[in-house]
């Protein structure tokens, strides 16, 4: 962190966390007793409570989305590039909340929680979740906070999922879904990359079948090289040759089997960062509700079908390098939007970042999010 | 900003209410006045980076894409009118975009630059030279133009293909109708307005 914030940043921010008594039923036909959700919200309501944005967060991330928790914290939030005053979210006229998935291990609801009926914690003993429960989740946050109509529900990637399922389970709560760098649902390759990053961890001695915080002990290893895979996935070829090429750590060859290439460091070093930040069952429940994910399959596959109750207005916009959802994917969801008569813009940024892109200030991804964000608040912000 | 008089002349076609697909639709510029005086509801197609931005500025609903990788992300006789102003002379298959055209919607409509106007016909058998002029600025070798047509040749292409010609209309360098271009549409007409459909 700089000495002085940005000007352009929403500045100092302080996590927020709400608790619901009620039980909330899930998918899987369980349902946790309570739970919390740990959220940030960065700008002010207006008067007609019109002026609300949920964003939706990607499966490592939280609801740090923007600004600094304190003068002393290296990086912003994971959004900052677009969340903030005079940003293509801006918090000058929008009221933006950004709430930690059900099942996270950064303050809301997971795994790693106490579970009331056993006074232990949940481990792989957590319900399986989907995106249609963290919907609903999100939905009674909402209601808690006075909100009865999103002027938009925005997310990338996992969260672009939960902005296009916001507009199927609750047409008339929003009017805007922005659906970045997403997919429909996973194909077998991305599924295959999840199962291999789950292997990672499970078989890793520390992972004590899910209850390794009984013995305290963490499945660093496991950790660490799931997200080594999931990092190479979240790149593009060209962006790790232009940031790595073949440099060398020692800039000369050596000899056995020794980290060599600069990229090796940097997969090595994000491994064990997040390995130290992340909760191993949190990583299997995120990735399972990715690999779940699939609203046309309860309408024989036909995402059209899925698509008939949506009622807000979209923007859909892909990266033409990111090889994880490529813009083929982004478009199978606008097609479905096309055929339902909605209003759709669909862009397709030149950009070399990968799947990562989504989280990069590309000048062009600002512009056309920008301009798309003036167009809502013109319609909902009326004061 | 006013409006250019070919886009006016094609938003009198219209009817009201109806849905539109503007193929190449710059920065949005006709959307955005079918929407206000015709109160149409539909997208256009662009594949410009700033027009896309500017689309979306002027509410208008852009899907960026290239005409030339075709158009299956539609769906067939989903728009009243599928309209393609300047740009058919573009692409790189003219014929099977005049085919999607009317795969995609009841009625087509199309403007480009009249190759066989007597300029050009002057340049090109005296001058000896590719036509160069305000309506085809570029030289040869950076010109988008790769499949500019006659009026004539256009209407062949129709006939051949089972198109129907609704409409014509033949303006000059700044798009306003003129009585010679009317009499003699392949020689003094600039560009070609038409509308058309499939034969019954």
């Amino acid at each position: 962190m700089p000495d002085a914030l940005p000007p352009d940043s929403v500045g100092l921010v302080t996590p927020l966390s709400m608790t619901f008594r009620e039980p909330l039923a899930l998918e899987s036909g369980a349902s946790l007793p309570e739970y919390t959700l740990a959220y940030e919200t960065y700008g002010e309501l207006n008067a007609e409570r019109s002026n609300a944005i949920l964003i939706c967060h990607a499966l490592s991330s939280n609801h740090h989305a923007a600004g600094y928790h304190s003068m002393d914290e290296r990086k912003p939030g994971w959004w900052d590039s677009c969340v903030g005053p005079g940003k293509p979210i801006d918090t000058r006229r929008f009221f933006v909340v950004c709430s930690n998935n059900l099942g996270g291990c950064h303050g809301s609801t997971g795994p790693a929680s106490i579970n009331p009926a056993s006074g232990k914690p949940y481990g792989k003993g957590f319900p399986d979740i989907v995106v249609k429960d963290w919907v609903r989740s999100q939905a009674r946050l909402a209601d808690a906070l006075g909100i009865r109509r999103w002027a938009a529900v925005v997310g990338g990637s996992l969260g672009g999922m939960q902005a296009l399922q916001w507009s199927i389970d609750y047409p008339e709560r929003l009017a805007h879904s922005v659906v970045i760098a997403a997919a429909p649902r996973l194909s077998a390759q991305n599924i295959a990359f999840n199962e291999v990053a789950r292997t990672a961890i499970k078989s890793d001695p520390d992972f004590h079948d899910g209850n390794f915080y009984e013995y305290k002990a963490i499945p660093e290893r496991g950790l660490r090289l799931a997200r080594m895979l999931g990092h190479i996935t979240y790149l593009s070829d060209d962006l790790m040759h232009a940031r790595f090429g073949r440099e060398l750590q020692a800039g000369s060859p050596t000899t056995g089997y020794e980290m060599e290439f600069q990229v090796e460091s940097y997969l090595r070093y994000q491994g064990s960062k997040f390995a130290r930040e992340f909760d191993a069952n949190t990583y299997l429940l995120m990735t399972k509700t990715l690999d779940h994910f699939d609203p046309a399959r309860d309408y024989d596959n036909d995402l059209t079908r899925a698509m008939k109750r949506a009622r807000a207005a979209f923007l859909v916009i892909s990266f033409t390098s990111d090889w994880r959802f490529s813009p083929a994917r982004s478009r199978e969801i606008m097609r479905s939007l096309l055929d339902n008569n909605l209003d759709v813009v669909y862009a397709t940024i030149e950009a070399d970042e990968g799947h990562d892109a989504f989280l990069m200030p590309i000048p062009q991804y600002l512009e056309v999010f920008s301009a798309y964000m003036q167009r809502v608040a013109q319609q909902v912000c009326t004061s | 900003m006013s409006l250019r008089p070919d886009l006016v002349l094609i938003g009198e076609w219209i009817r009201p209410g109806s849905r539109v697909l503007d193929l190449g639709c710059g920065d949005g510029a006709l959307l955005k006045h079918l929407q206000d005086t015709r109160n149409v509801t539909g997208y256009g197609l662009e594949i410009d980076d700033a027009n896309v931005t500017r689309c979306i500025s002027s509410d208008v609903n852009v899907i960026q894409t290239d005409l030339d990788a075709g158009l299956q992300d539609f769906s067939g006789k989903s728009f009243d009118y599928v309209i393609m102003t300047q740009t058919l002379q573009a692409v790189h298959f003219p014929d099977r975009l005049l085919e999607e055209m009317l795969r995609l919607g009841d009625e087509g409509i199309v403007t480009f630059p009249n190759f066989a106007h007597w300029q050009n016909r002057v340049q090109l058998a005296l001058g000896g030279r590719m036509p160069m002029s305000r309506t085809l600025p570029n030289p040869w070798y950076s010109t988008p133009n790769i499949h500019l047509c006659s009026v004539t040749d256009f209407e062949k292409l129709c006939a051949e293909r089972g198109i129907h010609i609704l409409q014509r209309v033949m303006v000059d360098h700044a798009h306003h109708r003129t009585p010679g271009a009317t009499l003699l549409p392949n020689l003094l007409g600039k560009n070609a307005l038409y509308r058309f459909q499939r034969r019954g």
